[in-house]
């Protein structure tokens, strides 16, 4: 029983992160109805600017900061000068423009940083917590408590600003949105920078566990990818579920079962549940009326 | 006869030139290489590039080899083996190289030795497998520790301290895969049990799961097959779940940049490596002491900072090249060939390398230091 809570706490570290990167993906999506292939490299571009301003001497804290400002301003400018140009282009070229610029992120990265492994030193020491026979390290602690304060704070922000409406407004209908005034280009700015600064949070949060290199964010790109997908692009709670439920397939499949195959068991369970429910375990249906 | 003289002169002037007994003195002796500068072997490939440039420029300021300039043909294959076999064929084909230096990873290098084969270029391999030289190819030779030495002088310390409960963990690499055959090949030999066979994914974050399984076998010593950035995370997570374990790591792991970024949970984990390592630990009258001083310091110098020991596979892949290409002579390949086969003696970052027909690596299970990290810096152990 203690090994299956051990696995449990794996898979919530995980899953964290994993839920992280989904709920980037769902911003983007539900603002500009695009798929954002380069929220992976998000996280690595936050992760990378954060070590490598912690390495100048700068305290933790700042460095984390100026990192998510860094990424959210990355994000800005993937839209500025991309998304806003190929607006009206069909879904297939947006999704292209977005592996493209994620290529791209990744190409910049090596160049103004470089090719190593890179590690942050844990926020609160390295020292695991132990407890009835279960083992933590206190980063696991921090990836999870700062996920569920992001999510509280994602679900405040679009339920009681002005701007986190106008943007639900904008994913409902976005002509109607429109119609009613509301600036769409800011949403889409806005939702872009949110995915930045999103995704540098797991990157900085993550950059201690394990380790930032200028490709760490395709693999994480991807599992959190098929995690909203699992959840249901575009719902916030689908997204969190996804990630979690992703993160304990994989740490369960590899303890129980064998570790070999754990991410090829990770995808079959997402492969199972899309067949049975085609819009994600809490995604919207795409029925329309004739 | 003023006519006859002067057309004398001309016809020596052509026959001179046509021979090229001139120019041949200033053609360059071309050594090709395909690295893995970018994609997951950046962190072999990178410092090998350096060390490959660097260094070739100084012999060259030095008079270069039989006094010709050496010129380097490199390629980045970005760690995919397809790559490096499209590189292959572009160095044997249309570059024209006398000799290829390259294949950081195990699974690159054995794609390419078909073509170097096809070539009949002689080929000295970065790469960790053993698979690379065993069984011998007649072209292929390798300067790296095979993961099977590793393994073996880790199985031969656990038997020492009479230890026979082995767990292994292993990565999915062509290295990691090649050194856990082999471990599972040995165990008989040394008489070990081995409780717990873990494996974990490429680009996976997290191997607290494989250690939870590992804990429950109760082993009495931990064996991890693989290099990169994962020789951290399973250090941090060992330390996290069963610090009071050994835990035994490969060359994979004998890089600074291991224990860097294993922040702080890298202590006590015994690395086996090369003298580079413990290049100052070493004694004076060591043969090896004179060529790793050298190679440190010079590396330190132009890139500013302690080479790693996969910079170290590269510097003796090169030392040994040179000097087979000085004992041969000429850049025919299988005079080259010959002379790398015939070295004996030769003192490098990795050992005395000492090749022969039936073994293309030269090193023996003594050239390989297990160290163990104290205080953020490998030690030797004895």
């Amino acid at each position: 029983m203690t090994d299956f809570f051990q696995f449990l706490i794996a898979g919530c570290t995980v899953g964290s992160i994993y839920a992280l990167v989904a709920i980037g993906f769902s911003i983007i999506f539900n603002a500009t109805r695009i798929v954002n292939f380069a929220q992976g490299e998000f996280l690595m571009i936050g992760g990378m600017s954060a070590v490598f301003l912690s390495a100048t001497g700068m305290p933790l804290w700042l460095s984390a900061g100026l990192a998510i400002a860094i990424t959210a301003c990355a994000g800005i400018a993937l839209e500025a000068f991309a998304v806003r140009f190929a607006r009206g282009s069909s879904d297939l070229m947006l999704i292209v423009l977005t592996i493209g610029a994620a290529i791209a992120l990744r190409g910049l990265a090596q160049t103004v940083w470089d090719r190593n492994y890179h590690s942050l030193p844990a926020f609160s020491g390295s020292e695991p917590i132990r407890a009835f026979d279960l083992s933590i390290s206190p980063q696991s602690l921090w990836v999870m408590g700062v996920s569920v304060l992001v999510v509280i704070a994602l679900h405040a922000f679009f339920t009681l600003t002005l701007t986190g409406k106008s943007m639900r407004a904008v994913a409902a209908d976005r002509d109607a949105a429109l119609l009613m005034g509301i600036n769409v280009n800011r949403v889409m700015v806005i939702a872009f920078a949110m995915a930045g600064a999103l995704g540098a949070i797991g990157g900085v949060l993550i950059a201690p566990i394990s380790l930032m290199h200028f490709e760490a964010g395709i693999m994480l790109g991807l599992k959190g990818f098929a995690a909203a997908i699992l959840g249901g692009l575009g719902s916030f709670p689908g997204a969190i579920a996804g990630g979690l439920i992703l993160g304990f397939g994989e740490t369960l499949s590899a303890g129980y079962i064998t570790s070999s195959y754990k991410d090829a068991l990770a995808f079959l369970v997402i492969i199972v549940v899309l067949l049975v429910m085609p819009n994600g375990i809490l995604g919207k249906s795409s029925v329309g009326r004739v | 006869m003023k006519v006859a003289l002067r057309s004398l002169l001309f016809l020596t002037a052509i026959i001179m030139a046509s021979t090229g007994v001139s120019r041949a003195q200033q053609d360059p002796i071309r050594i090709g290489s395909f690295l893995s500068v970018t994609g997951q072997g950046a962190f072999l490939g990178d410092p090998s590039k350096k060390v490959l440039e660097h260094f070739i420029e100084q012999r060259n300021a030095d008079g270069g080899v039989l006094g010709r300039p050496i010129e380097l043909i490199l390629y980045d294959s970005r760690t995919d083996a397809k790559e490096a076999v499209n590189f292959v064929r572009r160095l044997t084909t249309q570059d024209g190289v006398n000799l290829i230096i390259g294949g950081n990873t195990t699974g690159e290098s054995m794609a390419v030795i078909p073509f170097v084969e096809q070539a009949g270029i002689p080929f000295i391999s970065l790469g960790g497998g053993s698979v690379i030289i065993d069984p011998v190819k007649p072209l292929v030779f390798k300067t790296v520790h095979t993961d099977r030495i590793s393994v073996q002088s880790i199985l031969e310390h656990a038997a020492a301290t009479n230890r026979s409960r082995v767990a292994v963990l292993s990565g999915p690499g062509g290295f990691d895969q090649s050194c856990r055959t082999n471990l599972l090949d040995l165990v008989g030999q040394y008489k070990i049990d081995l409780v717990a066979d873990e494996q974990h994914g490429s680009g996976d974050t997290d191997m607290t799961a494989q250690m939870t399984n590992i804990r429950r076998s109760a082993p009495e010593l931990l064996i991890y097959c693989g290099f990169g950035a994962p020789t951290s995370i399973v250090a941090k997570n060992h330390k996290q779940l069963i610090p009071e374990l050994p835990l035994y790591m490969t060359v994979g792991a004998a890089s600074q940049d291991f224990i860097d970024g294993a922040d702080g949970a890298a202590e006590g984990v015994f690395v086996t490596g090369s003298a580079v390592m413990v290049a100052d630990h070493l004694a004076e009258d060591d043969p090896q002491a004179a060529v790793s001083t050298t190679f440190v310091n010079s590396y330190k110098a132009a890139f500013g900072a302690e080479p790693s020991s996969f910079a170290g596979h590269a510097y003796d892949a090169l030392l040994l090249a040179l000097d087979s290409i000085e004992r041969a002579g000429s850049t025919d390949p299988e005079a080259i060939r010959t002379a790398i086969e015939s070295t004996t003696g030769l003192p490098g970052i990795n050992g005395i390398y000492e090749m022969s027909a039936n073994d293309h690596m030269g090193l023996g299970p003594q050239s390989l230091i297990l160290t163990r990290v104290e205080s953020g810096r490998f030690v030797p152990t004895n």
